[in-house]
């Protein structure tokens, strides 16, 4: 009886095992910066270069913190999406530029609609490897305190935006 | 001293690139033009020409120069080896081509100017991209599992084996013959021709 049974729960075990690692996203690496200080910046905004804006002008609000460029290929899938939740005003969203030209970044938000309060440009991708960023588009929940609360690395679709981000917003707002 | 070292670097490069000029890319491109003014040569001629081309490209990508201090650049290519490309998560910051592998390399090369050890370099970037872009993964609660795991395996299938060979040892004990079995096995014996019964 043994004979058999071993081995069918050793290959129930190993099935067990690769359907766990077929749920897996290896694309998705754990951040280090959940619960941490969102790190500081201060960069040129994209509409009006003359202009600064620094994550420290966002302390006492909750705000999303969206890393888009016009090369990125994602980030035009998650586009229409981010005008939804722009319209729908839960979250202020923002948005940090990364390694893109000003002019394409503006004709791209001419020609597909521009959910964001402000754009800011990080040309270089310094302040981008401060957050971490290693792959567009990712997302920042970022509470009063200016901590980081939740990231989403890839576009954040209707499921995430309505059981993680609106539900954390609603709780951080209280 | 350290404007001396690339000078000589570069120096022996183009050394090399000459070298090969001469000893290879000359005699191969006068043997491919006689061979084409000869018809019955033509087409290993152009064969060897088409190689030639593909195997003298590569040849020009590899080793360039990327910086004004080979010293400086070792050791940022030492450090991106031990590095894991987030991108291409299979590959280290040093083998990477992606942009982001580019940009931390050129982070990298930034501190390491600025006279920041190898130690806090790592710092800096295991507290913007966590420790997974460690190519080795070290030794924490969180990668026991991986570290230790074999050892485990190990050992639960050294105790599964040598529980199966106390159970076997067991099963062969030498059991006597009965007085009749030794009867039937000596009449056997008796039927084989030549052969003397002990």
């Amino acid at each position: 009886m043994t004979r058999f049974v071993i081995p069918l729960v050793l290959f129930i075990a190993l099935v067990v095992f690769l359907a766990i690692g077929l749920r897996h996203d290896p694309h998705e690496v754990p951040s280090p910066l959940i619960n941490k200080p969102a790190p500081a910046f201060q960069l040129a905004q994209l509409r009006e270069p003359s202009k600064r804006f620094s994550a420290e002008e966002m302390r006492g609000k909750v705000w999303l913190l969206n890393v888009w460029a016009s090369w990125c290929i994602t980030c035009r899938d998650e586009h229409p999406l981010l005008l939804e939740y722009a319209r729908s005003k839960a979250v202020p969203i923002y948005g940090l530029n990364y390694k893109d030209k000003r002019e394409d970044a503006l004709s791209w938000l001419g020609e597909l609609g521009d959910p964001y309060v402000l754009s800011v440009s990080d040309l270089d991708g310094r302040v981008g490897i401060d957050y971490g960023v290693y792959g567009a588009p990712e997302t920042y929940l970022i509470d009063r305190n200016g901590v980081i609360r939740f990231k989403q690395v890839g576009p954040v679709t209707p499921d995430i935006w309505e059981q993680k981000i609106l539900p954390l917003a609603k709780e951080l707002n209280k | 001293m350290k404007p001396a070292v690339a000078e000589f670097a570069r120096h022996k490069q183009r050394n090399a690139k000459q070298n090969r000029l001469r000893n290879f890319a000359l005699p191969l491109m006068v043997f491919v033009l006689r061979g084409l003014m000869n018809p019955k040569m033509k087409r290993t001629a152009l064969l060897l020409a088409i190689f030639s081309c593909l195997s003298f490209s590569s040849v020009a990508k590899e080793a360039q120069p990327s910086a004004a201090d080979p010293v400086l650049e070792e050791r940022v290519m030492k450090l991106s080896k031990e590095l894991r490309c987030l991108v291409c998560q299979n590959e280290t910051l040093a083998d990477s081509r992606a942009d982001l592998a580019e940009d931390l390399r050129g982070q990298i090369r930034e501190q390491m100017k600025a006279g920041k050890s190898d130690k806090e370099i790592i710092a800096y970037l295991t507290d913007r991209y966590g420790k997974f872009i460690l190519y080795n993964p070290p030794v924490d609660p969180t990668t026991y599992l991986l570290w230790f795991g074999p050892f485990i395996l190990l050992l639960a299938g050294l105790a599964l084996l040598f529980r199966y060979l106390k159970q076997r040892k067991e099963l062969i004990t030498e059991q006597p013959l009965s007085a009749d079995e030794h009867r039937r096995a000596e009449a056997l014996l008796k039927t084989i021709p030549g052969k003397k019964v002990a």
